[in-house]
């Protein structure tokens, strides 16, 4: 099986060449069965060889495929190599999979789309970038893969670009990411430069023989890892871009703002695990930023009226539970959440892009409501995805991943109790703005008529999802109900166990707390949403509430303050240099030269007289110095 | 033979002065390269006579070399006063400023 190993990247990109070259003369059938059909066929052959991986593993614990050269300068030759081991077996299954059923979505949403070729060209090579990216075994195909990935997004951000805004928002997404992106070419300098080699495997077998645990070389180059890895991931400090991405169309911010891409610095930070086992203090910095990215957006997602806003605020806020569970070292808790939520956010996306259709693309929760007759595929499926995300206990899959992690925020090796209770309040607040949105969208009068219904393309992915959203939670269970742990002994090949400190015996008490502040969240936003509106009116008098609310809607004021401290100087720099200052010595130079000439210039009289009298005086001076001198 | 050198360096000084004194004077461009002339022979008189007073040949050898650069000189200079006064009418050096600026 090991031999159809590149036939999974490669199927997208022949997708998407056949798209890019051709897209224009193909119909739309033909466009879409190429765009579903090519991400389609990588999603059968994945189980096909990820079930020859789990039954006869092999002996090095990888499959890796090497299919040329990329370049030998020297010693340096990095080879386009296909590496597949239990991690990657994951994201490659997710990616394919849940890509697989957005694309076959998308040819319902996008159907009536002027450039339904464009759009299913970039979605290809978009899954092309992140298989790439996943199945890398050198860091240098792994960059390309990131860096695809940031192109696509950037392209499909921007997919409607007439509208100004749009455009806008796929530079923000870009450029911040950007950021990320040079502080990790800059890590992977200092990889090389360190070891000599870019390949994976290497510099993990390496790693610790050269660097002594706590080494400062070992901190520095986690960090630069880390800064990509949140540039990608819309964590703290570099979140603000995701939260406007959502200008793309709804399929789009499900498979790249929710499902796969944002993942990415999750997958470098648990595939270069060793380096951040090196370095306890790069490895706190990355839990409390997880911590405080959580705990930041889902303030946030309680106070947007963007259906897409609240839910990309909310993927802010679970990738921050991600980045938690890497850093206090719940490695496999953390892969984990990141399988589940991709189930469970790519519903939500694909479902509440079905509502904005069905509302003649209205975003406004506030507008919505009543849809629960109406739409009675997408109120189910949506009710499910909001149930795994408000991590609702014991029947939806979100609970089992989030509880994991909030057990080992404090249990682990590396968690403390600060952590925990972030966590804790966290999900407390997820339950309370889940609960909101649907109560918003799906209860009470209708506000909206809503126009034409989703059609099969449609409902079926939904459907598909709302399974696995339910039940996928069921292949990891806690230690003290079922003890049942298939998933994490697959990744016990790849990512060390997760260590717990002593006397942690009692799981069952966290466990009760993390129930009770899911359905006190849940309970809260009934009581102001639905049972006493008037309640919020009542907040909404008060100024203080009123101000943090403003607060809260704006993100922080992370946009203002990087506007003031960054965008602002820099424009204003701009604009007194808009007439070159550095020019002006030059201009300085050219200035002196002509006045000279000119103050010279009446020494050219023309008159012959005159130069054979400058020739006689001269000759007169010379001689005169000879002699005298 | 010591006061002729004197003497004959004194005269081709002479000579050198008159024909600037004339290039400056006068307003005839012809004159001025008369004038021009007797500058050159000024020059060559005076090295004739340094060769003979170091019993040289170069002194003879410059001569020659001037006597040939002169002839080229006057050759062009007549040719270009020719074209000089189709154009303007005129020898006049006063009149002849296009150059001025």
């Amino acid at each position: 099986m090991n031999n159809l190993l590149w036939l999974i990247p490669v199927l997208p990109f022949a997708g998407f060449l056949i798209l890019a070259l051709a897209g224009k003369h193909l119909s739309r059938v033909w466009v879409a069965l190429i765009g579903a059909g090519s991400v389609s066929l990588s999603a059968i052959i994945v189980p096909i060889i990820g079930i020859g991986f789990l039954s006869h593993p092999p002996a090095t614990g990888n499959y890796s495929q090497t299919l040329w050269t990329w370049m030998q300068v020297g010693d340096f030759n990095p080879k386009i190599t296909l590496f597949l081991d239990a991690l990657s077996l994951v994201f490659v299954f997710v990616i394919t999979f849940i890509g697989a059923l957005i694309h076959i979505y998308s040819a319902g949403f996008m159907a009536s789309d002027k450039d339904y070729s464009r759009f299913f060209a970039c979605m290809n090579l978009f899954v092309f970038s992140m298989l790439l990216l996943v199945l890398a075994d050198n860091l240098l195909l792994l960059y390309l893969g990131w860096e695809g990935v940031g192109l696509c997004s950037y392209l499909l951000i921007g997919f409607w670009y007439e509208n100004p805004v749009n455009g806008y928002a796929a530079r923000k997404a870009f450029i911040i990411t950007r950021i990320g992106d040079t502080a990790m070419a800059i890590g992977l300098f200092v990889i090389f430069y360190q070891f000599g080699t870019l390949a994976i495997p290497d510099i993990l077998t390496k790693a610790p023989v050269l660097w002594h645990q706590g080494a400062s070389i070992a901190t520095i180059t986690a960090l630069l890892l880390l800064a990509g890895g949140v540039g990608k991931s819309a964590q703290l400090p570099l979140q603000t871009w995701l939260p406007d991405a959502m200008a793309g169309p709804s399929p789009v911010s499900a498979l790249i703002h929710a499902a796969t891409m944002v993942t990415a610095g999750v997958y470098l930070i648990s595939r270069m695990h060793i380096i951040f086992q090196l370095s306890p203090i790069a490895q706190m910095i990355v839990a409390v930023i997880g911590a405080a990215t959580l705990f930041i957006a889902g303030f946030s997602a309680l106070t947007q009226y963007d259906i897409k806003r609240v839910l990309a605020y909310s993927t802010i806020s679970q990738i921050g539970y991600m980045f938690l569970a890497l850093g206090v070292g719940a490695w496999a808790a953390a892969i984990f959440h990141f399988m589940i939520h991709a189930f469970f956010k790519a519903l939500l996306f694909l479902a509440a892009g079905a509502v904005i259709e069905a509302l003649h693309h209205e975003h406004n929760i506030f507008k919505m409501g009543g849809l629960k007759n109406k739409l009675p595929v997408i109120f189910w499926t949506f009710l499910i995805g909001s149930a795994s995300l408000a991590a609702l206990p014991l029947i939806s899959a979100g609970f089992y991943s989030k509880d994991q992690i909030l057990w080992y925020a404090w249990a682990a090796e590396g968690g403390n109790p600060l952590l925990w209770f972030i966590g804790l309040l966290g999900a407390f607040i997820t339950a309370v703005y889940t609960t909101r949105m649907m109560i918003l969208v799906f209860w009470g009068e209708a506000k909206t008529e809503i126009g034409h219904r989703p059609g099969k393309l449609m409902t079926v992915p939904l459907i598909v999802l709302a399974f696995f959203s339910l039940f996928a939670g069921f292949i990891e269970l806690p230690h003290n109900f079922g003890h049942f742990r298939l998933f994490s002994d697959l990744l016990q090949q790849v990512l060390p166990e997760t260590i717990l400190k002593a006397g942690m015996n009692t799981e069952l008490q966290f466990q009760i707390l993390a129930l009770l502040s899911t359905l006190g969240g849940i309970y809260l936003a009934y009581v102001f949403y639905y049972k006493q509106p008037q309640r919020i009116e009542k907040l909404k008098q008060s100024r203080f509430v009123m101000n943090l609310y403003l607060f809260w809607f704006s993100g922080w004021g992370f946009d203002k303050l990087y506007n003031t401290l960054i965008v602002k100087p820099i424009v204003f720099m701009a604009n007194v240099n808009k007439n070159d200052v550095v020019d002006k010595l030059y201009q300085g130079v050219t200035f002196i030269t002509i006045r000279l000439y000119q103050s010279l210039s009446f020494t050219q009289s023309g008159s012959l007289r005159w130069y054979i009298m400058g020739l006689v005086i001269g000759a007169i001076i010379i001689l005169s110095m000879q002699i005298m001198l | 033979m010591k006061s002729s050198i004197e003497i004959v360096m004194l005269l081709a000084g002479l000579l050198f002065v008159l024909g600037i004194a004339g290039v400056i004077i006068r307003k005839n461009i012809i004159f001025m390269l008369l004038s021009v002339e007797v500058m050159l022979n000024a020059s060559g008189l005076a090295f004739v006579a340094a060769g003979s007073r170091w019993a040289q040949p170069d002194g003879q050898v410059m001569f020659i070399f001037i006597l040939a650069m002169a002839a080229a000189e006057v050759s062009i200079g007549l040719a270009l006063i020719l074209q000089i006064y189709h154009q303007h009418k005129s020898l006049d050096i006063d009149k002849l400023k296009e150059m001025k600026g």
